[in-house]
């Protein structure tokens, strides 16, 4: 099937339900921060989120009650500080209990590789020594059946919907990713489902070199034009990382209360449109 | 004699670690400073290589995370991360990786995922991100990290990746044939591990620190080599460097303050 240009409200409404396991990804790049404030105000509960990693639109969701598990590697506020969200979460309970099931990079990275390859599961050198295994039964050590070496096994990631931003899609609905390009491709094939905002829909592709990080129409769901949709983050060749609102983001989820009314008032009364403003105040 | 913080002498004497022919792969944090100012002064050919993918970068100013466009731009190749952990990581082609802590132990094993219990944390931190698999897969690891009791503990709480484990041959046992911590540099002295039990030991102290400062800031029973050296202090071009680039950074990024 071929990928659908729809509004936002429309591609979370069709695409993500209660309880679904979904992959918000950015590897601090490109982070699809305007999908996250529509699911947050569809009011989508129970999901399984699965992130490299986490940093401020799943402290939103988190905070924002969405969230029963999160799969990460690394959360923070990068080069801030913590996340204050998935903090009183893990430790206080707050909105509710959160669970956690946590990996390494290179375990995640090789699970979404794995996803994308129809594997059951990932193989790698990996968690030698650590304590992570311990406390995370979904890490495993296997044989290999030639050498004998012990190798370690994660389940491949197979979210339901995964959820990106990249810089362009042409009019047929194929794909362009250009800078820091993550596990967003991965993450797109390795789910059954996929949302794909992007800063602008262009004519073709002319002056794209041949090797580009692409997909085809055909390989995604749903697309939908939101113009500064990774504001605070940024969108390479558009838009610089908002730092100022990093920083801000560590006093506003630092108290429950002031969380909440920024919630109110930025997300609940807010809407996609709201973030080409951002684009244009961050453009360097 | 030129004047300089306990934090740019632990800045240059971790630069100083770094050889232009490595490839090093940099952790977040303190590690970044460090591995530019070696590129910006004795080592410009080294090859730094941030998980984020970038390989072969050069940023004229410091990232604000891992992810900076700076990073992408100035580099060689930006690559997938899978790629990154897979082939260039995992594949065995990085000579050195530079990482920080939370909390260290003697034998260099490094918590960067709780404070207290894992199920009951006192403090929840960010996690391991990729420092599990540098820790193991790179030629070897150099830690850099300001010295406190706090951070220098007798065991730490969570060991999110291995260095000597608990000493002698057992870092091998894991299967790990990797060379591990083989330099700690502090904000006052630079320690290395025991050839035989793998213990960090001081083997050479910053200009105008006493052995007591580093008993004092350290949890665990300091041993300290039989010919103690005195780490040469920054010179005068490694401090303008190191400033240039730090008033360049804070320049570039002050707009988004």
């Amino acid at each position: 099937m071929v990928a659908r240009f729809m509004s936002l409200k429309e591609a979370v409404a069709s695409c993500i339900k209660d309880g679904d396991t979904v992959s918000m990804e950015g590897f601090t790049h490109l982070i699809p921060h305007a999908a996250g404030h529509e699911v947050i105000r569809q009011g989508i509960r129970d999901l399984t989120l699965i992130r490299m990693t986490p940093d401020m639109i799943y402290d939103q969701l988190i905070g924002a009650g969405c969230a029963r598990k999160l799969v990460f590697s690394w959360g923070g506020n990068p080069g801030v500080g913590s996340l204050h969200r998935l903090r009183d979460a893990v430790q206080e309970g707050w909105p509710h209990k959160l669970e956690i099931e946590e990996h390494s990079h290179a375990a995640m990275a090789n699970a979404y590789d794995a996803g994308a390859a129809g594997l059951p599961c990932a193989v790698f050198k990996g968690y030698r020594g650590a304590e992570l295994p311990r406390v995370n039964k979904n890490i495993k050590f296997i044989e290999c059946p030639f050498t004998g070496e012990s190798l370690a096994a994660v389940p491949a990631i197979r979210p339901d919907v995964a959820v990106v931003h990249a810089q362009k899609a042409n009019k047929k609905g194929d794909v362009l990713f250009e800078g820091i390009v993550g596990v967003q491709k991965e993450a797109v094939l390795a789910a059954k489902k996929s949302i794909i905002t992007v800063e602008e829909i262009v004519d073709n592709f002319d002056d794209v070199p041949y090797n580009a990080v692409m997909l085809p129409n055909w390989a995604v769901t749903a697309i939908v034009e939101v113009p500064g949709g990774a504001h605070p983050s940024y969108a390479q060749g558009y838009y610089k990382r908002d730092n100022a609102f990093y920083k801000a983001w560590d006093k506003i989820a630092n108290d429950r209360d002031s969380f909440t009314a920024w919630i109110d008032e930025h997300v609940m009364k807010g809407g996609p449109e709201d973030f080409a403003a951002k684009r244009e105040a961050n453009k360097g | 004699m030129v004047d300089y913080t306990p934090t740019e002498m632990m800045t240059v004497s971790a630069s100083r670690a770094l050889k232009n022919d490595d490839v090093c792969f940099v952790g977040i944090g303190m590690p970044s400073a460090a591995c530019n100012l070696a590129r910006l002064t004795h080592a410009p050919e080294l090859t730094l290589i941030y998980e984020s993918g970038t390989i072969g970068t050069k940023p004229d100013v410091l990232p604000l995370s891992i992810g900076d466009g700076e990073l992408c731009e100035t580099a060689v190749n930006t690559v997938p991360v899978p790629e990154m952990f897979r082939y260039w990581l995992q594949g065995g082609k990085i000579s050195v990786g530079f990482l920080g802590a939370a909390q260290l132990d003697k034998y260099g094993n490094i918590n960067t995922t709780v404070i207290g219990d894992y199920d009951d944390p006192k403090v929840r931190l960010p996690g391991g991100g990729g420092a599990p698999e540098i820790a193991t897969s790179c030629g070897e690891v150099f830690l850099v990290m300001k010295q406190s009791k706090r951070g220098f503990v007798e065991k730490i709480d969570f060991v999110t990746s291995l260095g000597h484990g608990k000493g002698g041959d057992d870092r091998a046992s894991y299967g790990v044939d990797t060379k591990g911590p083989s330099r700690l540099i502090t904000d006052l002295c630079i320690m290395e591990p025991h050839p035989v039990g793998k213990h960090f030991i001081v083997t050479s102290i910053h200009p105008g620190v006493k052995r007591e400062d580093i008993i004092e800031n350290t949890g665990w029973a300091v041993e300290f080599a039989d010919e103690l050296a005195e780490t040469p202090v920054p010179d005068a071009h490694e401090l303008q460097v190191l400033r240039d680039l730090h008033a360049r950074t804070a320049k570039a990024h002050e707009g988004q303050q």
